[in-house]
This record gives C-alpha cells, structure tokens and sequence, in this order.
C-alpha cells in the first residue's frame, strides 16, 4: 500500500527531504513498522529512526503512539520533540 | 474561539477587547510569550497545527467555565524581544480563566507541532524539547492540578 510521508524541523534536515509518497511491503501496518521499514534504509535514516532517537509521529495530523495503525492513502508524519509556545 | 497561526504580530489589547464583549466576562486572563534574546526560525505542520491548538482549546472549555477565548501563534523568523504566542481566555470568574490559560498553554508547549530554530552567532540549532515542559502539561492529567515543581 502507499502512504504520504513528511519529516519536520531537524529530522527533515538530517533526511534531506520534506517527505515522498512509498509504497509499502505487506505487514508495514503500524507506526513501529514503519519506523523500522524507514530504519532498514540504512545512511542518514538508520540514525534517525534508531531506538534511541526521539522521533514523534502523527498520522493524518494527529498524534499517535507507535502501535497505531497505518492504512493506505494516510499522511504519517515524523518529527522531533515539540518545542513551540 | 479564535485560532490563528500567523506569521504577523498581534496586539494583546486588541485580542482581550474582542473576548470581553458577553455580558457574563468578569475576567480575561492572557499570557504572551516572547523571544528572549536569541533570534529564531519558528516551523510548524500547516493543518495539524490548528487542529492540534483546537484540540487543547476544547479540553481546557470542558474542564472550566470558558465564555471565549484566543489562541494566535507566529511562525517564520522572529528576533529577540518579538511576540511569539498569545493565549487569552474570559469567564465569569478569575478561578476559571487563570487556570484555562495556563492549561492552554502547557500543553501547547508538549501538543502543538511547532519547533524553533535558534540563529546563534556560532551557527543555526535547533531548540531541543525541555523535561520541565513535558511535566508542566502532565501536572494537569490527575484531574487536580499540582503546584509547578
């Protein structure tokens, strides 16, 4: 299935990238998944979706905790610890 | 309730002025939050932004008595001493719009998808969430408020 995925603030710098539509392998269905899938890209991905890094994530623009699910055609957005106000 | 993510200034008596017309206002309390003295980058997510900032809008109205309020928060560049973020709530009573305003704001310190981006004078960097900042929104989830530690 294919989902719209954005990087925010550092993350995006580190990535070199806004975000890309991907098309995902079966059983990518949750958050977890995905970071790992994101993970196994190796380079600049593998540390920023390492188990240590802090990495939030929204889907379709609310946030959510890693077991949550994923379906095609979601905006899953990643970015760094929230630092507004 | 207003919600506005902006790049431009705002004025804070203007804001209060346009909360405070129901007969029943008896109290507006606000806070602004301001640049200290480091020039920043603010970037924020266009569209959750304003649903995330609506979310906490409507958890602070049903925990307390809020007959309006106003919730501004700039983005883009931003140089010490510039306005950054207003929250304004008005009710009946002080009880209820000092507490909806400093609920507003800690969790849109922890809720709202904006980050900052300092411009030091040895390089850019990007601000790192504060442990404080996460505590200060999580005070409010046992229903009684603790003091700020």
């Amino acid at each position: 299935m294919k989902v719209k995925v954005l990087f925010f603030a550092g993350l995006r710098e580190q990535l070199g990238t806004p975000g890309e539509e991907i098309e995902l392998p079966g059983g990518v269905t949750t958050v977890a998944a995905l970071r790992s899938h994101l993970r196994g890209r190796g380079g600049p991905y593998e540390k920023a979706f390492s188990d240590k890094a802090l990495v939030r994530t929204a889907v379709n623009q609310d946030m959510v905790q890693p077991a949550a699910r994923i379906k095609a055609g979601d905006e899953v957005a990643f970015f760094p610890p929230v630092t507004g106000g | 309730m207003k919600i506005s993510v902006q790049a431009e200034d705002f004025d804070l008596g203007a804001e209060v002025r346009k909360i405070s017309g129901e007969k029943t206002v008896g109290a507006v309390a606000s806070f602004v939050g301001v640049v200290r003295e480091v020039p920043m980058t603010l970037e924020h997510y266009p569209g959750m932004t304003e649903a995330a900032i609506r979310k906490i809008v409507d958890e602070a109205a049903a925990r307390w008595k809020v007959t309006d309020c106003s919730v501004i928060h700039r983005y883009g560049a931003l140089q010490p001493g510039d306005q950054i973020v207003l929250v304004a709530v008005a009710s009946a009573h002080r009880g209820d719009a000092f507490a909806a305003c400093e609920f507003v704001m800690d969790y849109l310190k922890t809720q709202a998808p904006f980050w900052k981006k300092e411009h030091r004078a040895e390089g850019a960097q990007w601000v790192e969430a504060r442990a404080a900042d996460d505590q200060a929104a999580e005070r409010w989830q046992d229903g009684s408020r603790k003091k700020a530690g």
